[in-house]
C-alpha cells in the first residue's frame, strides 16, 4: 500500500480516532500526540492491512487500548490530568463564562463518567456506531453496553437537570 | 403530538433503547430554539453531542520514522562503549607490562651489582685463605 493510498484509507476515521482519545485522555495535545502515534503504528502495518475486514474497527480498538495503556502509566506515575482545555481553538479569556457555558458543562460531566462509559457515550452519541459496531470495538457484550450506555445517558442527565435548577433558583 | 413523541423517545433514549435514527430525531429537535421548559436540560446534551462531532484532527500527519534516530544513536553509543572497555582493558594490560619489564630490568641490574662486589668480596677472602694456608705451614714445620 503506497502512502497515498493509505491516508485515502484513513482519512474517513481519523477524526473519529482523535475524537476518542480526546475524550479519554482529555487534552487536545494528547489526544493528537495518541491518534499521530497510532496512525505510525497502523502504517507500519500496512502491508498486512489488506487482511482486516473492517480497518476502521481494528484502529478504534487501537485507539482505546493505546488511551487506556496511557492512562494506566499516568496514574501509576501518578501524574494528575489536566483538565484545561476544555475549550479548544478559541482560547479562552474568561474561563469563568466559559465553565457556565452549558455546553462545556456537558462535557465536564462526561469527563467525570467512568472510561468506559466514556467510551460508549462518545461511539454512540458522538459517532453514532451500532451496537453492534461498539460491541466489537470494546470488546463488550451488547446488553453490557445498553446498560452502560443507559446509566452514562441518566448520569448526564441528572447533573444537567441539577444545573439547570441551580441555574433557575 | 410532536411533544408527546419527543417524550416517549426520550424516555426510551434513557433506557438505551432507542434506535440511531431516532436519535437523530432527538438531536434535530433540540438543536430548535424553543424547547418546553421542563424539556430545557436536555438540550445542551444533544447540543453537545452535535458539536463534538464536529471537531477534527488538524495536526499534519507525519508517517517518516522519527524514532529510527534515536534507535540508530544508542545503538552507535553502545557500540562506543564496548570499544572503549576493550581497548582501555587491553591499553592497562599493555602499561602493567611494561612496568613488570622494568620491574624485572632494575631487579637484574641491582642483582648483578650485587654479585660483582660480592665476587670483589670472595677474592679477598681468597688471599685470606692463602694467609691461613701459609700459617699452617709454619707451624707445621715448627
Amino acid at each position: 500500500m503506497q502512502q497515498t493510498e493509505f491516508l485515502d484509507v484513513v482519512l474517513p476515521f481519523k477524526d473519529k480516532m482523535f475524537r476518542l482519545a480526546k475524550r479519554l485522555l482529555t487534552s487536545r495535545e494528547e489526544a493528537e500526540d495518541a491518534t499521530q502515534e497510532i496512525l505510525m503504528k497502523l502504517w507500519s502495518k500496512n502491508k498486512v492491512m489488506g487482511n482486516y475486514k473492517n480497518v476502521e474497527a481494528y484502529a478504534m480498538t487501537m485507539t482505546k487500548n493505546f488511551c487506556l495503556d496511557r492512562l494506566k502509566s499516568k496514574q501509576a506515575s501518578n501524574l494528575k490530568l489536566v483538565h484545561s482545555n476544555y475549550q479548544d481553538e478559541n482560547v479562552s479569556l474568561q474561563s469563568e463564562i466559559e465553565v457556565n457555558d452549558s455546553l462545556s458543562w456537558v462535557e465536564k460531566i462526561i469527563a467525570e463518567l467512568p472510561e468506559q462509559q466514556k467510551m460508549v457515550l462518545q461511539l454512540r452519541d458522538v459517532e453514532q456506531y451500532e451496537f453492534e459496531e461498539i460491541a466489537d470495538l470494546l470488546d463488550m457484550k451488547p446488553t453490557a453496553i445498553r446498560v452502560a450506555l443507559s446509566r452514562a445517558r441518566k448520569t448526564v442527565r441528572e447533573k444537567l437537570v441539577q444545573k439547570h435548577n441551580y441555574g433557575i433558583g | 403530538m410532536e411533544l408527546d413523541r419527543i417524550e416517549k423517545l426520550l424516555e426510551k433514549y434513557l433506557e438505551a433503547t432507542t434506535t440511531v435514527p431516532e436519535e437523530e430525531i432527538l438531536r434535530d429537535y433540540f438543536s430548535n430554539e424553543d424547547i418546553p421548559v421542563h424539556l430545557r436540560a436536555y438540550a445542551p446534551m444533544f447540543q453537545y453531542f452535535s458539536k463534538a462531532k464536529e471537531e477534527r484532527f488538524t495536526k499534519q500527519l507525519e508517517l517518516k520514522r522519527k524514532k529510527r534516530y534515536m534507535q540508530w544513536i544508542s545503538i552507535a553509543a553502545v557500540a562506543v562503549l564496548v570499544f572503549g572497555i576493550y581497548f582501555g582493558n587491553a591499553y592497562r594490560d599493555q602499561k602493567e607490562q611494561e612496568k613488570a619489564e622494568y620491574a624485572y630490568k632494575e631487579t637484574k641490574r641491582a642483582l648483578s651489582l650485587l654479585a660483582a662486589n660480592f665476587e670483589r668480596g670472595t677474592e679477598k677472602v681468597a688471599y685470606l685463605k692463602e694467609f691461613e694456608a701459609t700459617k699452617e705451614k709454619i707451624y707445621n714445620k715448627n
